[in-house]
């Protein structure tokens, strides 16, 4: 009985953390309500910038917002409302950014960095192992003379 | 050369460094405005203080100037207005407001009790003109150079530092600039 209400409790919190601010927009259809809150939910509240235009309650985020939700009614294509908002308020709305000559530092680095430890990962166990093959023969000489130390020792 | 090669790691680590290190003095506050080089947005708007009365971006070509987002909900804006003040008296170059997302009676009464700054006042009551300059914030200021082009952003409050610091030498290169084109 405790186990169910805790579980009842659960439920409603998690209900509570997805709600999402309600707009009184209506849609022209549900496709267009999915597009646009997608939209929406991929470009950054320019003034609290650590969240996205839905979760954001300030005005410049509800003006936003509502001009996202027009512009896809309207039929206009992502491509274009991601051009009108980076045209105003740069490139630092949009939560994924482009590609493009200033950012292929930021979508290749980690590939380039991982690419680099792995090769130096693959010399280092090579060189080792080359080590080691080479290493276990000792020549007439080198075991003479191990054997006397060791005798020497022995005494 | 083998002993170069161990300190390719030291190399790479003090590049990144570097690069965080300076991150660390960045403000997050500050961005970079993407209409800086693009002309003001045209807007066709009220002037605050006479209803009726329209001003066009075309009104603010012609003389190097600075455009002001202000709003009585905006204590930054108090804040920043004793000095723009200041400026106004010293008519170095005309001071427009952008009276942004506010109530008309609740603005002019401001103006009237503080001071009044500002050459020409538009009434940006749903804040479109405020949304085409990329505003996300009051105050927020735009230096537009003689042929109406945005040159500089901006945001935050200004005061006495700022605008010997970094504003009034743009203005004076700005206004060498207009010059030269009006001579020629």
């Amino acid at each position: 009985m405790k186990g169910l209400s805790a579980l009842v409790l659960l439920v409603s919190m998690v209900s509570i953390v997805n709600a999402t601010p309600v707009d009184t927009y209506e849609f022209k259809s549900v496709d267009n309500q999915k597009r646009a809150l997608s939209l929406a939910h991929s470009l950054r509240c320019p003034q609290c910038q650590n969240q996205n235009l839905i979760d954001s309650n300030s005005p410049v985020a509800q003006d936003l917002r509502l001009e996202v939700y027009q512009m896809v009614d309207e039929g206009k294509g992502d491509d274009e409302i991601v051009e009108f908002m980076t045209s105003r308020y740069g490139e630092f709305v949009l939560y994924k950014p482009r590609m493009e000559a200033k950012t292929y530092a930021l979508w290749l680095g980690p590939v380039a960095l991982l690419l680099f430890g792995g090769l130096i990962g693959f010399f280092f166990i090579r060189k080792q192992r080359i080590a080691e093959a080479t290493n276990q023969e000792l020549s007439t000489e080198e075991q003479e003379e191990l054997d006397r130390l060791l005798k020497r020792d022995a005494k | 050369m083998k002993k170069l090669v161990l300190f390719i790691p030291l190399v790479v680590f003090l590049g990144m460094g570097v690069f965080l290190y300076k991150g660390l003095f960045l403000n997050p506050q500050q961005l970079d405005s993407a209409l800086e080089g693009k002309p003001i947005p045209a807007f066709q708007l009220e002037v605050l203080e006479k209803s009726g009365e329209t001003v066009t971006n075309e009104t603010l070509k012609g003389k190097v100037g600075l455009l002001n987002v202000w709003a009585t909900w905006c204590p930054s804006c108090k804040y920043e207005h004793p000095f723009l003040m200041t400026l106004a008296r010293q008519k170095i170059l005309p001071i427009y407001g952008i009276n942004y997302r506010d109530d008309r009676p609740l603005a002019i009464r401001e103006l009237s009790r503080e001071g009044n700054p500002y050459a020409i006042n538009i009434y940006d009551h749903d804040g479109r003109l405020g949304l085409d300059l990329g505003v996300y914030g009051a105050p927020e200021s735009f230096l537009i150079d003689h042929k109406g082009i945005i040159r500089y952003r901006y945001a935050g409050p200004i005061d006495r530092n700022v605008w010997k610091d970094t504003l009034y030498p743009m203005v004076q290169q700005l206004q060498a600039e207009a010059a030269k084109d009006g001579a020629s």
